[in-house]
């Protein structure tokens, strides 16, 4: 596909020309390098809420950012409106950024490799309001038949398609139309006059609505969240203190998000500010974790053909037999510190500077039978299912929230105990695992991680671990 | 009425004229500016401006919500059309309507949201404030030797408001602020903090100097610190941490959370909650602060409203759809972006400053937790469990002993809001404002 067949040419007829002289315009005062990052973006979004289907949201946005790098020095500016004159003055802006004469850019454009992850057999405009509608009322029903204790209900399903357009002063020109759709159920439970609980479920991906038919339900999400509602009916105080956590496999993948993930991007460890800075080489886990982060898995909800820079996304190895391989790099980060791109360079918009990002961040599998990992544990904490996460860069800690856990008494699970935070030290935590499952299992398309005010979806997954040493912060002293 | 108003306007008259038998839309603009430094260099600039419409229609007693960034006569019409469309796929809610057009309006007074002087901020000197930051940052003390930089950042924009039962208005606002993360090292140990300041007015900031010290200070006393052991103790939250747990306090008296039953203080009004010494006030009159607005996102005049009296609760906070659904009469506290459904936000809420200085709060306590802050903590609002990740100061005989650090602290909300003191140092920061807490016991967990 050239130009010429791409979304912005035929939608709004813009030519290599133009995208020459924006670039041209926004080195008009120098600067080593610029970018124009194009972004059309389509939403619909449907909640279901006491049984009644009382919202139902679409809209469009669109607009183009356009950066300028100097040395060290970024300048940002952008418009919501594709008119030339626009633009050229939203490109003189970010010009500003540099104090010299103009970069003479080189011209034609070359088209960048990119991946094909996600294609998709209908589009989310091209299939029909009552279909959706139909997922929502689906999840609503599923909840209130799991249980008659289950008594109020929301869910929502959304999507979205994305097309954009990155053009660079280095000739590079790439083109992406990104689906995503997501559900999302939370269901509340009470057992007579008892207190409340409250169990949420959801998942999705770089999917369209027939992944909703066809692989996980309304009925899976719906009967999720409703099962951990009823859970919680029975739960006990959360323990507090240090003590073997077994993590099960999946979504607490956000362990390594958190741990290791944003400790691991460029922008901070260029800087000197993460506690991973200067430890390429060095022991920072067990030699039973090797943590990937991946943009290349098929439809999953962190993974991108291209970045939000252009450049095809990788997988890349962050820790290998737990030694620290490498950093996620953007453009900036690794035009500045001689290195390559890895593909990590995202943005939430076309109104934010890109940054260095995880895609799908995981473990790889161990040797472990999951079952044997929870019987080698003769008091600890298993946690199914987590809620957010953050981390202190500098510090290295970092905390998650486990929302379904339970006591693990000579090798059983037991009772199921209430949510606490569980909190680590990035460098130190990983080297407390000491089994690893064969179980690795991806999360179910959920993740929304933030970096200096900017979301991106993101994906995450690990096998089932044992940690032999961490914080667990709940009230039972 | 300005060109946006009267856009606002017609997009309603046009839904009416499409079928819809109520319309509210909501435009937005604004323009903002950012600009960081790091090491003393320039780091990166930005300006841009952008527009936004949305728009919600009621096709008898169906909903649907339209966006677009698009305010070209086709794009709005496109929009509307839009909702109309979405109003056909939704479920009739006898409670859905727009609010009462008694409880429509907007505050005469001049409630000093804007400020013409941050527009006229020369680039130059906004870089020149960061800069003097970070400077400042480093110069207290040799032990901060890096930084994630400093930031000045600008805004100003304008939001206008129009629906079928006679509103419109509109409301410009302005703000501005300074930030710096200064990074301290000694020993092997490494530490960030920040402070920032911010106001709708560029006279409301703090000097440059003053948040760089701060911001230092703040970074250093956290090096080197201990991890302690599992154990119940008092917990004073600076005001700073407070703000986090008063922000929870607000997801238990939305009005959205009350008639789903999802809240602990659901079924509570009129009930004591909390210890003589806590009121809770929510007052978006308050001129010149980040909560205040003369009408509400959906047209709604806004006030003052007392949440809880000397630990009575007296009020939640409601929009017109969750006051319909309780019985109540709205509070002014709709909440939205452009377009959708309006949930329910705060105007400025916070804490009724208390008689005793935070000096006072440390100086009674042997042992204790003074916590400066609060990581990827969360109250359960169905239940009112707490559980955060946190750091802080150790307390010992009245006097911040050491720093700690990689531990949690919990309890209950129920209880908390029980067993607690207040501080004598309220400041308005945000829109939720509370001064120092003393919690009389909590888990803290740690080796």
């Amino acid at each position: 596909m050239g130009l010429s067949q791409s979304f912005f040419a035929e939608r709004f007829g813009i030519t290599e020309r133009d995208l020459e002289s924006y670039l041209s315009e926004a080195l008009s005062a120098g600067g080593e390098y610029a970018d124009l990052y194009f972004e059309y973006l389509a939403t619909t979004s449907i909640g279901i809420d006491e049984g009644i289907v009382k919202s139902a949201t679409e809209g469009v946005s669109l607009g183009v950012g356009i950066r300028v790098i100097a040395g060290e020095r970024t300048g940002y500016a952008y418009s919501d409106d594709l008119s030339p004159e626009k633009i050229r003055k939203a490109a003189r802006v970010a010009a500003h950024i540099a104090r010299g004469p103009a970069t003479i850019l080189k011209t034609g454009f070359e088209e960048a490799r990119r991946h094909n992850l996600y294609p998709m057999l209908f589009a989310p405009h091209e299939t029909g309001l009552t279909e959706r509608v139909e997922l929502v009322k689906r999840a609503d029903h599923a909840a209130r038949a799991y249980d008659k204790r289950v008594f109020q209900v929301q869910a929502t399903y959304a999507d979205s398609l994305r097309d954009v357009l990155v053009a660079t002063s280095e000739g590079r020109l790439s083109f992406d139309r990104q689906p995503m759709a997501r559900m999302s159920v939370s269901a509340l439970a009470r057992q007579g006059d008892g207190a409340p609980q409250h169990g949420h479920s959801g998942g999705g991906g770089r999917v369209t609505l027939d992944f909703f038919e066809k692989e996980k339900t309304p009925e899976h999400f719906a009967r999720e969240a409703a099962r951990q509602a009823i859970v919680q009916l029975d739960a006990v105080d959360a323990p507090a203190g240090e003590m073997t956590v077994v993590l099960g496999p999946g979504w607490p993948g956000i362990l390594l998000h958190e741990a290791v993930g944003h400790g691991l991007e460029a922008d901070f460890n260029r800087k000197g500010v993460s506690a991973f800075t200067g430890r390429i080489g060095q022991q920072v886990a067990s030699p039973l974790c090797t943590v990937i982060d991946d943009g290349t898995i098929g439809s999953r909800r962190g993974s991108l053909n291209v970045d939000d820079e252009g450049m095809p996304t990788q997988k890349n190895v962050l820790i290998e037999n737990g030694i620290l391989r490498g950093y996620l790099q953007d453009k900036l980060s690794s035009r500045l510190t001689h290195n390559h791109s890895t593909g990590s360079g995202r943005r939430e918009s076309y109104q934010h500077i890109p940054m260095p990002r995880m895609t799908n961040t995981y473990m790889l599998a161990g040797e472990s039978d999951p079952e044997e990992i929870v019987k080698s544990v003769e008091k600890g904490l298993y946690c199914a299912t987590f809620g957010g996460g953050q981390v202190d860069i500098t510090s290295g800690n970092f905390v998650f929230s486990a929302t379904e856990s339970y006591l693990i008494e000579n090798g059983k699970l037991t009772r199921p105990v209430r949510g606490a935070s569980l909190i680590g030290n990035g460098p130190e935590a990983l080297k407390y695992v000491s089994m690893v499952g064969h179980d690795l299992q991806l999360d179910e398309g959920i993740g929304v991680c933030g970096k200096e005010g900017q979301s991106v979806p993101v994906g995450v997954g690990i096998p089932t671990v044992r940690i032999d040493r961490m914080t667990v912060g709940g009230t039972a002293a | 009425m300005s060109d946006l108003e009267s856009l606002a306007s017609d997009a309603v008259k046009r839904a009416l004229a499409a079928g819809a038998s109520d319309a509210e839309c909501t435009i937005m603009e604004g323009e903002e500016f950012s600009s960081s430094v790091r090491m003393r260099e320039v780091e990166s600039l930005k300006e841009a401006g952008s527009r936004g419409a949305g728009i919600r229609v009621l096709v008898g007693k169906r909903g649907g919500s339209s966006y677009t960034s698009d305010l070209s006569p086709e794009g709005i019409a496109t929009m509307v059309q839009g909702a109309i469309d979405l109003a056909q796929i939704t479920t009739e809610d006898p409670f859905a309507d727009l609010p009462d057009p008694a409880d429509l309006g907007s505050r005469p007074e001049d409630l000093q949201l804007y400020d013409p002087a941050i527009e006229e901020m020369e680039t130059e000197w906004k870089i020149a404030q960061a800069k003097r930051a970070e400077e400042a940052a480093f110069a207290a003390d040799p032990r901060i030797e890096n930084s994630e930089g400093a930031s000045f950042e600008s805004y100003t924009g304008r939001r206008v408001f129009a629906n079928s039962r006679g509103f419109v208005g509109s409301y410009r606002t302005s703000s501005c602020g300074l930030s710096v993360s200064p990074v301290a090292k000694h020993n092997g140990s490494m530490e960030r903090d920040y402070w920032y300041t911010s106001g709708r007015a560029a006279a409301k900031l703090e000097s440059a100097e003053e948040v760089g010290r701060r911001a230092a200070e703040r970074a250093v006393r956290r090096l080197n610190p201990r991890k302690i052991a599992t154990q119940k103790a008092p917990i004073i939250f600076e005001p700073r941490t407070a703000r986090a747990l008063l922000g929870d306090l607000f997801d238990a008296v939305n009005g959205g959370a009350i008639y789903r039953q999802a809240s602990y203080l659901a079924g509570k009004l009129g009930e004591k909650i909390a210890a003589d010494a806590l009121t809770v006030v929510d007052d978006a009159t308050m001129p010149g602060l980040f909560g205040t607005s003369p009408f509400d996102d959906e047209g709604v005049i806004c006030r003052r409203t007392v949440v809880i009296e000397k630990g009575e609760l007296k009020s939640y906070l409601l929009n017109s759809y969750s006051a319909r659904k309780l019985g109540l009469q709205t509070t002014g506290n709709a909440s939205r972006g452009i377009t959708g459904n309006a949930g329910v936000g705060p105007g400025n809420f916070y804490i009724e400053a208390g008689g005793r200085s935070p000096e006072e709060l440390l100086k009674g306590l042997k042992t204790g937790l003074y916590v400066t802050e609060l990581i990827g903590g969360e109250t359960n609002t169905v239940t009112g469990d707490y559980s955060s990740g946190a750091a802080g100061l150790w307390i010992e005989n009245g006097e911040l002993a050491y720093p700690v650090s990689e531990i949690t602290i919990a309890g209950n909300m129920k209880r908390m809001l029980l067993d607690l003191e207040i501080g004598s140092d309220l400041e308005f920061r945000g829109s939720i404002a509370s001064p120092t807490l003393l919690i009389g016991e909590m888990t803290i967990s740690g080796q």
